[in-house]
């Protein structure tokens, strides 16, 4: 730009305008273009929405939604979890084939140990030895898959048998609504309540906006990022749990499917994968509003191979949008 | 100076090669010119993988989409053999990796966002478009493909794999490494807005770059194919160890620093201790296991190093 002034307020171009609008408040125009959606959806297949149909919608956006939940926080502080995937499946897993030998609370109480240990190792490799953690979340997951295969091996002649309480919060639904809702309300809180209000969701947003400012200020980075990376693997682990109550069939690859719409939902919600901002909100938003995009895809018989690509360049999309809009220069 | 510390980096790593070599030949005594092709044929789409992503490394960024691009020439390829024959569908497979590399490098180029974050959306892209050219393994690799990597008879003792490899990176390589692009290449790799000021034009440097990573995975996905006989849309578990690789192989994540010797005898490396391992009676999961363990711990080791010398730096 040819001035070197530095510029106020009235002289800010329209585009960058709407981009810090929607940077601040990204739930409002997500719900729009949800609503949009479903409309689209409804004149493909007339008589489509129904009340069973949008509680059978809330009902699988819920485990994207944890999970896009973990990717949030992670982003927050310019990371990500690649792991989540495996970590859900792992707990999964472990959970089913532990009940009959040891019953279902310690069965439940070690799946989320798995998922802490990941990541405990996750946290080592991004907050001491500095690992991107992209690459180290992908390590670890891979590991992972290795631990999930050879455990299997030992487990293969036990059976496996799914906790009463997961099945009843997987499959069952009160006044219409999916019984997921009784564990994603207090979950969402949680969350909420950890990146607006906690000292915790602080030292996250700092991190992320300008990491040494906030080491300068006194914030042991590490530390903060073991116990993201920590809490990261325990909510995988918990969508985990819950996805075992409704797919009702642990396998070795339940939740891996899982792991690129979190990320996708995560950045439509608004969250920059560059850390310093992000919205619980909005990741739930962007959740159902892949679930539509999926029933769209479905409805018109799109391979799976569209389907990926397609998050992909969605993800592409939206972050190049935001770095475009919100581009200072 | 940093001339002879490189190529002790890259002396080092023959030296543990051959070391690690003695080790399986005590464990297996009657480890032989066979187990050595055996090796070189199971390292060929990890060697091609791994140039791949240390092309991209040294000019200053990474590829995580590598492996899904290899399945896509795989399943390219592999299609293609069955109706025009194999010269055509080679020519045409590389021509289709150069190109996802090209698009790759300039959506760096135009979107102005991260490579690791634009390479892992294209990752997902690339996987979607091998299941959407073939949805389930098939087609068919031409026989002599299959026979060209197998057996030692072009040099006696020496696999055919192993100088299949050699030729086609020092063929791609070596060239443009002399040329003004590999300057460039290296420029910009190793300070973006320097090279950018002193004339380099950095964005076409960069989209090149990763053109020739493109280029690259085509020939592993078409190593893959020779390997298996059939195309398989699904990607294999090439993008951890390519990065482990060409850690270990002395290119500096961040870029500007290394060759394509090191990384490709680090493939190598890693391979041997796979067959180490599973020579030592190993379960193969639990194998798997050692060997992420070993690659995650040597890309902590590279990010301890590029620590250490920013501090060193500053």
């Amino acid at each position: 730009m040819s001035n070197t002034h530095p510029q106020t307020e009235e002289h800010v171009p329209p585009l960058l305008r709407v981009g810090r609008f929607l940077k601040d408040n990204p739930v409002i125009p997500l719900i729009g273009f949800l609503i949009l959606l479903i409309g689209i959806l409804e004149a493909m297949r007339p008589g489509i929405l129904s009340p069973y149909w949008a509680g059978n919608l809330i009902k699988f956006a819920i485990p994207l939604a944890m999970l896009a939940a973990a990717q949030v926080l992670t982003m927050l502080t310019g990371g990500i979890d690649l792991s989540v995937g495996i970590v859900a499946t792992a707990a999964a897993f472990v959970t089913a084939t532990l009940t009959p030998l040891i019953g279902p609370a310690p069965a439940m109480a070690v799946a989320m140990a798995v998922g802490a240990l990941v990541g405990l190792v996750n946290g080592f490799g991004a907050g001491i030895a500095r690992v991107h953690p992209l690459i180290m979340t992908l390590g670890t997951g891979l590991i992972a898959t290795g631990c999930l295969q050879v455990y299997q091996r030992f487990v293969i002649a036990t059976g496996s048998d799914i906790p009463d309480i997961l099945e009843w919060l997987g499959t069952g639904r009160t006044a219409g609504l999916p019984n997921g809702i009784f564990l994603f309300l207090p979950f969402a809180a949680f969350i909420l309540w950890l990146m607006r209000l906690s000292g915790f969701g602080r030292l996250l947003f700092g991190l992320g906006s300008n990491e040494t400012a906030a080491k300068l200020s006194g914030v042991r980075s590490w530390q903060v990022l073991i116990a993201l990376y920590v809490l990261s693997g325990m909510i995988a682990a918990l969508t985990g749990l819950l996805y075992l109550g409704m797919i009702r069939t642990p396998s070795l690859s339940l939740a891996v499917p899982l792991m690129l719409p979190s990320v996708a939902a995560a950045v439509i919600g608004g969250t920059s994968i560059f850390g310093g901002r992000g919205s619980f909100a909005g990741a739930i938003v962007g959740a159902l509003i892949l679930r539509v995009i999926e029933t769209m895809l479905t409805l018109a018989r799109m391979p799976e191979g569209a389907r990926i690509a397609l998050f992909g360049l969605i993800i592409l999309l939206v972050t190049a949008l935001y770095v475009r809009f919100t581009e200072t220069r | 100076m940093n001339l002879i510390r490189k190529q002790a980096w890259v002396m080092g790593l023959l030296g543990l090669f051959v070391a690690l070599l003695l080790v399986t030949k005590l464990i297996q005594p009657n480890f032989g010119v066979n187990g050595l092709e055996s090796l070189a044929r199971a390292a060929l789409p990890f060697a091609f993988a791994t140039a791949a992503m240390a092309v991209a490394v040294i000019v200053g960024g990474i590829d995580l989409s590598v492996a899904s691009m290899m399945a896509v020439c795989s399943v390219t390829a592999a299609v293609l053999m069955e109706g025009i024959g194999g010269v055509p569908a080679i020519t045409i497979t590389l021509a289709v990796g150069t190109l996802m590399g090209l698009i790759n490098g300039t959506l760096v180029v135009v979107t102005r966002v991260p490579d690791i974050v634009v390479t892992l959306a294209m990752l997902f892209v690339w996987q979607g478009t091998a299941l959407l050219i073939l949805e389930t393994p098939g087609g068919a690799a031409t026989p002599w493909m299959r026979n060209a990597i197998t057996g030692s008879f072009i040099v006696p003792g020496l696999p055919n794999a192993l100088i299949i490899v050699a030729v086609t990176v020092a063929a791609v390589w070596i060239p443009i490494r002399r040329s003004k692009l590999g300057l460039a290449i290296y420029a910009t790799g190793s300070d973006e807005t320097a090279a950018f000021r002193s004339g380099v034009a950095t964005g076409r440097t960069k989209a090149m770059a990763y053109g020739i990573t493109g280029l690259f995975s085509a020939c592993g996905g078409l190593s893959l194919l020779a390997l298996t006989g059939v195309g398989e849309p699904v990607p294999g578990p090439y993008l951890l160890a390519a990065v482990a690789s060409v850690v270990l192989g002395g290119v500096i994540l961040g870029g500007g620093v290394g060759g394509l010797l090191g990384p490709i005898i680090a493939v190598f490396i890693l391979r041997i201790i796979r067959t180490i391992l599973t020579l030592a009676g190993f379960d193969p999961n639990v194998t798997t296991i050692v060997e992420g363990t070993i690659m995650v711990g040597v890309v902590m080791f590279g990010a301890f190093l590029v620590q250490r010398s920013r501090r060193q730096a500053a």
